[in-house]
């Protein structure tokens, strides 16, 4: 199953690093990466692999949400089908 | 696959714009729950509805986690009441009583189906029911009760409305400390359906399987974000909007609905494709209509865009799911929407005008407040009115309506929460009480016979 984390704020130095490393801890695999920057506010979105993760989902899209308070940023981290569904016929 | 701009339009809409599932309803027929006596079925109705939905909480918050989409309501609907509760229909309160417990137990904030299907005719039984309704709703917490009074096939049960007109104002009094909330609870409806998933009309048809799950999404918030980035656009172009918007919401819907069900052991029912607005700033229905292009909701122009809006909803999503159902529609809940709240202290908005609004959207006079010494003939004249124009028009149409005990226009009720507040809105003080004393039928429409 394949998530999607999305990872948006002001953009500053580390994000990328300690998302990445967020996520190998937690067994989750990124299958790609995309970032675009807007001024000084920072997108990115990954496309992750989820199985082999050693926490469910629902689990680690709190703990990202957590993370991400941390840090700065919001991010959400959600299962591909919700936008699978919304933006395909 | 979907693209990134995707990815940001989604969350833009759940953060910003309240997109949200309204409510994962499931329904559960009692009808192997009957047994010889009211307190033997009054514990197996609590056993059966508390073991098939024990994880309807658990189940709907793990569905959000997964998909970040809040999922606002867990409820349950279930067999009306009356049909189990037959060989002993004074006894009623009974299982009313369990299944206010049973939601209790599963955590939920409204279970429905405390009901009677009395669209042609009264039996013994069903009159005895209803008598038993203000009573049990000034009693429970969670339960909610619904009376279908008629229907385009049989025409309107003038009877039944009479007595409807009565328990409004019984279960209003006999709630007199919270704002008469007990009205708040009751639903008088033409042509109910079997598969709604909203509170406080939602029942569990005796047509259904014996556990479904129906799923009703919102988002008045996105239609208007979606209608404010084309400002000058014209109203084939809005409506084509509208549709868009609609899809995408409905998809999100079709997907938790069908996941829902599987995790829980029931059949996917449906979804219901309503607008369904909350006191929250930025859920708002009357500010679609305002963004449309209308002053303030209830001017003139108000019905146009209303069925402009009503009609492009239901477009988009019959194409996004697979099986729509409930009342699919608008609504215009007068205490649930801040933009109506507003245009109701103003004087904006009449209840000649809601009346109007009605005919070309879902539903019918909702969450409306009136003063509390209006005759129960007039109140079940205003039942009569929706009941009339949602048999003629071959739709449903409802009647919400609580009369405020001790208030009057001037005043406001508030029942916090979602059931939100309202102001007391005048009614006509003409007498109507010798059309409703004449009882009797209002016949089928003649286009009612199609066979």
């Amino acid at each position: 199953m394949r998530a999607v984390v999305t990872v948006t704020g002001k953009d500053k130095k580390g994000i990328i690093a300690k998302v990445s490393a967020f996520l190998a801890e937690r067994g989750v695999n990124i299958e790609d990466i995309s970032q675009t920057i807007m001024g000084e506010y920072f997108a990115m979105i990954m496309i992750v692999d989820m199985s082999e993760a050693k926490t469910e989902l629902s689990v680690l899209a709190k703990e990202c949400a957590e993370m991400g308070k941390q840090i700065g940023m919001a991010i959400y981290m959600q299962h591909e089908d919700i936008f699978n569904a919304m933006h395909n016929v | 696959m979907f693209s990134n701009n995707d990815v940001l339009e989604t969350i833009a809409m759940v953060e910003k714009e309240h997109l949200d599932i309204r409510t994962i309803t499931m329904g559960i027929s009692l009808l192997g729950c009957i047994r010889d006596s009211a307190e033997e079925t009054a514990r197996k109705v609590y056993d059966l509805v508390c073991k098939k939905a024990e994880n309807i909480v658990k189940t709907a918050s793990d569905l959000s986690g997964e998909y970040g989409i809040p999922i606002v309501n867990k409820r349950v609907s279930v067999t009306p009441v009356s049909l189990i509760t037959a060989a002993f229909p004074e006894k009623a309160p009974l299982v009313g009583k369990a299944l206010d417990d049973a939601a209790a137990t599963l955590g939920i904030d409204f279970l429905g189906g405390y009901s009677a299907l009395v669209h042609k005719s009264l039996a013994d039984y069903e009159r005895v029911f209803l008598r038993t309704i203000p009573e049990v709703l000034a009693t429970t917490k969670r339960l909610c009760a619904s009376v279908n009074v008629g229907s385009t096939k049989s025409g309107i049960n003038m009877e039944a409305v009479k007595m409807l007109g009565e328990i409004f104002k019984e279960a209003a009094f006999l709630t007199k400390d919270a704002d008469g909330i007990g009205a708040a609870k009751l639903v008088a409806f033409c042509n109910a359906v079997e598969d709604n998933p909203f509170m406080a009309g939602a029942f569990h048809g005796v047509g259904e399987a014996d556990t479904v799950i129906n799923v009703g999404v919102s988002g008045p918030g996105v239609v208007k974000h979606a209608l404010e980035q084309i400002p000058d656009a014209d109203l084939t172009d809005a409506a084509e909007m509208i549709k868009r918007t609609a899809f995408k919401i409905t998809r999100a819907g079709q997907l938790v609905a069908k996941e829902a069900a599987k995790r829980l052991n029931a059949q996917f029912g449906i979804v219901d494709l309503s607008l369904a607005p909350t006191p929250a700033v930025g859920d708002s229905v009357a500010a679609i209509l305002e963004e449309l292009g209308i002053e303030t909701v209830g001017g003139h122009g108000t019905t146009a865009a209303l069925a402009m809006l009503n009609d492009a909803v239901k477009k988009g999503g019959v194409m996004a799911s697979s099986r729509v159902g409930g009342l699919s529609g608008a609504f215009i809940p007068v205490s649930e929407d801040i933009g109506m709240i507003r245009a109701a202290e103003k004087g904006a908005i009449t209840l000649d005008k809601l009346e109007a609004m009605t005919c070309v959207c879902s539903v019918g006079l909702d969450m409306i407040a009136i003063p509390g010494d209006t005759p129960a003939t007039t109140i079940s004249a205003m039942i009569a009115d929706e009941a009339a124009i949602g048999m003629i028009n071959n739709k449903t149409t409802a009647v919400r309506i609580i009369p405020a005990p001790n208030k009057g226009v001037g005043e406001q009720v508030n029942f916090g929460g979602l059931l939100g507040r309202a102001p007391i809105m005048p009614v006509h003080n003409c007498d109507s009480s010798r059309l409703i004393n004449r009882g009797g039928n209002i016949p089928a429409p003649i286009h009612s016979f199609k066979n």
